[in-house]
């Protein structure tokens, strides 16, 4: 069996349909926005959906907010290419949600109004903590943005079969993945600007469904075809892939051995732990998804909304696994490759090939082709939308409203400003990604993952849990985490020195790993305690508030 | 609305609140610690154990997968049991303390060392 990705005949009606799908979810999306623009009138409307999702619909939108077409197509891809270090990487990715749930989100929705910042400055200095935590939140939200964008850039050519040399209305391989930068932009800006928290999370809402009910079909498909029989697939999928029983096992993608050089094994498997690190830590500390956490009326909800997500994100990494070996077995290593090196398109491909299979040939697979595409996009825009609300938001509550108005900013004039700044944040995501398309910067979406693991999550939990810390401590573990995270990684092969750099040609490296968590990670918590034990000030009775607030929701907003 | 800087000075030293830091903490630290060396030690094994993780158990079924699909399970076993400890033994703790604040709002400024009731 043979199934080339988008065989001639089924290219246009397959583009069609894709095309015509996506806007017909660009069309629900606008129309819930323009009725949620309606209903918000307060700045607690515009950052927090007015505090009104219910656990499962804000565990829904966390699914949204969190499962980004890296997951879809790029654990998938990963599982379609490398076998079981694709599920490895999922994995970090679920139980990050514990660490989210135990120590976290909570305290957060019991302490905290809109952003981050509220609880890391609760009990400090306003205007220096807020300044660090609104340089952090921007800087991790652009790293995680322009990843997912030049990522849509980059799927759009493919998941419409756009090959160099082809045309598509016009316009050239290059020109399509620029305009999708800038549709995509476009589309984010209007859904934050509009639609504020409550009209991102019904297009998070929305786009879950979709995800989940696509994936959940797929699988059906692959396990049918397979009688229900796991070992069967297993087993099919190793041979299919051209790499054997090693398929099955880890070690073709991470912590890789290479004969005869321990030193680059020995940091191949240093660097697969210090991946691991910073998922099961980052995720807590990630602004866009704290910020979700503020969108219920209650800390029992909060909690609720959180055992949501889990099932729903947990359901959909054991679905990736389904697809992806379904991809290696019905698709076949060698077509993937073929058609993305990175293997991408691999679930599309496999929608394709299971499309054919049941559905009555080139044209069944055409359309499950357009379906799990226009999934695809869905799933981009609802991310990027996130994105964009965090770290606009943190911009005017905390940047514009604490630090420059000095908390003397009206409620209409922090929205009006919140507006603006999305605007400006997608402006500025949109020509950094069209800048950076021609460079390789997957590692993006890793290094947003450390910095929020090794600067937000310290500061968080010490700001939660040590009565002792303060305005130093915070300072010095936001600037000190994001600090070693980023420069760790601009001197390490992702930046310069290997074939796969974002600059190939150039060489500085000196630090060997490409995740920089297992160094950066502890330095984030030591240079929090040494920020605050090298300053004097405490404050028993603010802490008292927090620690009184955070664990019974008295005074909660 | 919040209660004045005393009032939580004397709540946070109260026995009805130690008791729901306690239960709490003695719950979220330790389980914390637990899932992380759990997962640790899952990615240990799948970088320095690969003879361990590759023996099959049934068909082309593995050591390595079936410890992935565990830390699966161990993540909704450990969310489930805290949902339901969090209902059982931190929530009327705390609600029983938010009764109060909302109570008695002002601290009773003769005895900053006495208990909430």
């Amino acid at each position: 069996m043979e199934f080339l990705f988008a065989a001639e005949a089924s290219t246009s009606t397959s583009r069609t349909l894709t095309i015509t799908l996506f806007l017909v979810f660009v069309a629900i999306t606008l129309g819930i926005t323009i009725w949620a623009s309606r209903q918000t009138k307060t700045a607690t409307d515009f950052y927090a959906g007015g505090r009104q999702f219910s656990g499962f619909q804000n565990g829904m939108a966390i699914g949204g907010d969190y499962m980004s077409a890296a997951s879809f197509l790029g654990i998938a891809g990963l599982i379609a290419l490398y076998g079981y270090d694709g599920f490895l990487y999922s994995i970090g990715f679920l139980v990050a949600w514990l660490v989210a749930l135990l120590l976290v989100a909570e305290f957060l929705r019991n302490s905290g109004r809109y952003t981050m910042a509220d609880v890391l400055a609760f009990r400090m200095r306003q205007r220096p903590v807020r300044t660090a935590a609104s340089v952090s939140t921007i800087v991790v939200s652009i790293f995680y943005l322009i990843a997912q964008m030049v990522g849509a850039g980059a799927l759009v050519s493919l998941l419409l079969g756009l090959k160099p040399g082809t045309e598509f209305l016009g316009m050239d391989a290059a020109t399509a993945k620029v305009a999708t930068i800038i549709l995509v932009g476009t589309l984010m800006i209007i859904y934050v600007t509009v639609g504020g928290m409550k009209g991102t999370t019904y297009v998070q809402i929305v786009k879950a469904f979709m995800l989940m009910g696509g994936a959940f079909i797929m699988v059906l498909l692959v396990l049918a075809h397979y009688k229900f029989n796991l070992s069967a697939l297993l087993g099919d999928a190793a041979e299919q892939s051209g790499k054997g029983s090693a398929f099955l096992e880890p070690g073709l993608r991470y912590g890789v051995e290479t004969a005869g050089d321990a030193a680059k094994t020995f940091y191949s498997k240093m660097d697969l732990l210090s991946l691991g690190l910073a998922l099961v830590l980052g995720t807590a500390g990630l602004p866009h998804i704290l910020t979700r956490f503020y969108t219920v009326p209650t800390s029992r909800i909060a909690r609720k909304s959180v055992l949501w997500a889990i099932g729903i994100i947990g359901t959909f990494y054991l679905f990736t696994l389904a697809l992806g070996f379904g991809a290696a077995a019905l698709v076949g290593g060698a077509n993937i490759t073929a058609q993305d090196k990175a293997g991408n398109t691999a679930a599309p491909q496999l929608a394709q090939a299971l499309g054919i299979d049941y559905f009555g040939g080139e044209t069944g697979g055409a359309i499950m082709l357009a379906i799990i595409a226009a999934v695809a996009f869905a799933t981009i825009l609802a991310v990027v939308a996130g994105l964009t609300l965090a770290s606009s938001s943190s911009l005017a509550h905390d940047f514009y409203a604490s630090v420059i108005k000095r908390g003397n900013a009206s409620e209409r004039d922090e929205v009006r400003v919140a507006r603006i700044a999305a605007l400006g944040i997608g402006a500025v995501a949109i020509a950094l990604s069209i800048f950076a398309q021609s460079l390789n910067v997957a590692f993006l979406v890793a290094l947003a993952f450390a910095v929020a693991a090794s600067a937000n999550l310290p500061a968080i939990l010490y700001s939660l849990f040590w009565r002792r810390f303060n305005t130093a401590g915070a300072l010095w573990s936001i600037y000190g985490g994001l600090g070693s995270a980023v420069l760790l990684v601009f001197f390490s092969p992702v930046v310069s020195g290997s074939a796969t750099a974002m600059f190939p040609d150039q060489d500085w490296h000196f630090f060997p790993l490409s995740n920089p968590g297992i160094i950066s990670i502890p330095l984030g918590f030591l240079f929090g305690w040494i920020g605050t034990v090298i300053s004097k000030e405490t404050d028993p009775e603010k802490y008292a508030e927090l620690e009184v607030r955070s664990l019974t929701g008295h005074g909660a907003h | 609305m919040p209660a004045s800087a005393d009032r939580y000075l004397e709540v946070q030293r109260s026995e009805e609140f130690a008791q729901l830091r306690h239960k709490l903490r003695s719950f979220i630290f330790p389980t914390t610690i637990a899932f992380i060396v759990w997962y640790a030690l899952y990615v240990l094994l799948s970088a320095y154990a690969r003879d361990f993780m590759s023996i099959k158990l049934i068909g082309n079924i593995n050591i390595a997968l079936v410890f992935g699909i565990l830390q699966f399970v161990s993540t909704f076993g450990i969310a489930w049991f805290y949902a339901r400890y969090a209902a059982k033994e931190l929530d009327p703790r705390a609600d029983a303390v938010y009764n109060e604040l909302e109570n008695n709002p002002e601290a009773a400024a003769t005895t900053p060392e006495g208990s909430a009731s």
